[in-house]
């Protein structure tokens, strides 16, 4: 099945490089307030079992995938 | 009497680039560097560890992220555990950051720009393993080079870090946002020490400073005066 993380930069860390990007879109025109930038983690997994997967994944965003210091996760999977 | 030479393991991960800088630093110091390999699942004879700049397995997904999982990191963290002298210098200090050895996080440069230059650091605490030939606001000069050496705590964590005496480095002039100005800091017990600032680099008139070598010599004594009192 396949499951894709999201990891994102906690409220309140200091983020320039979506402050960088907003920027450059405001010099663009684009009336943008505010961009955060995360990461995307693809990942294909053998097995069906939804819930297992889903606790799995959980373990992999506390373990590596996210520092949970400074970032939050988000994880969605489905059924091939 | 000759004084003895501790040994000081200097661990190399795939990408590490000042293990043979800090290694000679050391050398030069009194200690006898061993470099320890990143597979290795044990640590020699040491009395003091050093996880040296670099970057680490290319720095994927978090700077020091994926180099807390080497074999030698196990051993790493059982040396901390016993009381063992543990300091990491830029992404040693990521590394340990990481794999939970220091409190916090580095993140990239508020500036977004790599920083490579000489900064002043004043020395917040003395009397440490790796600051006891410094005395308390002294100022320090050493060089920085890194693209991630924003220090974050919340502020819970800074109070702690203060409350605990935990800040033992600081930047005069913040060069990448690190909060409070941290530059190097210290685990509860005092013997786990990180700091993005380079040592090893300013311990020779020619590079500029010999100031790197009072946070290096002080853990050379520190190490040495345990293997005195172990003998």
């Amino acid at each position: 099945m396949r499951a894709t993380v999201l990891v994102r930069p906690k409220p309140g860390i200091l983020d320039p490089q979506g402050e960088a990007v907003q920027s450059s879109l405001r010099q663009l025109g684009f009336a943008v307030e505010d961009a955060r930038i995360g990461k995307v983690v693809d990942l294909e997994l053998d097995g069906n079992d939804l819930e297992q997967a889903r606790a799995e994944l959980e373990r992999m965003c506390e373990q590596l995938l996210a520092n949970p210091l400074i970032e939050s996760y988000e994880i969605t999977v489905a059924p091939e | 009497m000759t004084e003895p030479q501790p040994q000081i393991a200097v661990v190399v991960f795939p990408g590490s680039n000042d293990d043979r800088d800090a290694a000679l630093a050391l050398g030069g110091l009194g200690a006898e560097p061993v470099l320890v390999w990143h597979a290795e699942p044990d640590l020699p004879d040491v009395t003091a560890v050093v996880l040296p700049g670099g970057f680490s397995y290319g720095d994927y997904l978090r700077c020091g992220a994926i180099a807390r999982f080497a074999p030698v990191m196990d051993a790493v963290r059982r040396f901390a555990a016993d009381g063992g002298l543990v300091l990491g210098i830029c992404n040693g200090f990521q590394v340990l950051c990481e794999a939970g050895l220091l409190p916090g996080a580095l993140r990239p440069n508020d500036s977004l720009s790599f920083i490579c230059r000489d900064v002043p650091v004043r020395v917040e605490r003395d009397g440490t393993p790796f600051t006891s030939l410094c005395e308390r606001g002294q100022r320090l000069s050493i060089p920085v080079k890194h693209g991630e050496g924003c220090y974050f705590a919340d502020e819970e964590l800074l109070a702690e870090l203060e409350e605990h005496g935990q800040i033992a480095l600081v930047y005069e002039e913040n060069p990448n946002g690190s909060a409070a100005g941290i530059a190097g800091v210290l685990d509860e017990a005092g013997t786990v020490f990180g700091l993005m600032p380079h040592p090893e680099h300013a311990v020779d008139p020619l590079l500029g400073s010999t100031d790197g070598a009072l946070v290096l010599g002080s853990l050379v004594n520190a190490a040495r005066e345990r293997l005195l009192a172990a003998a």
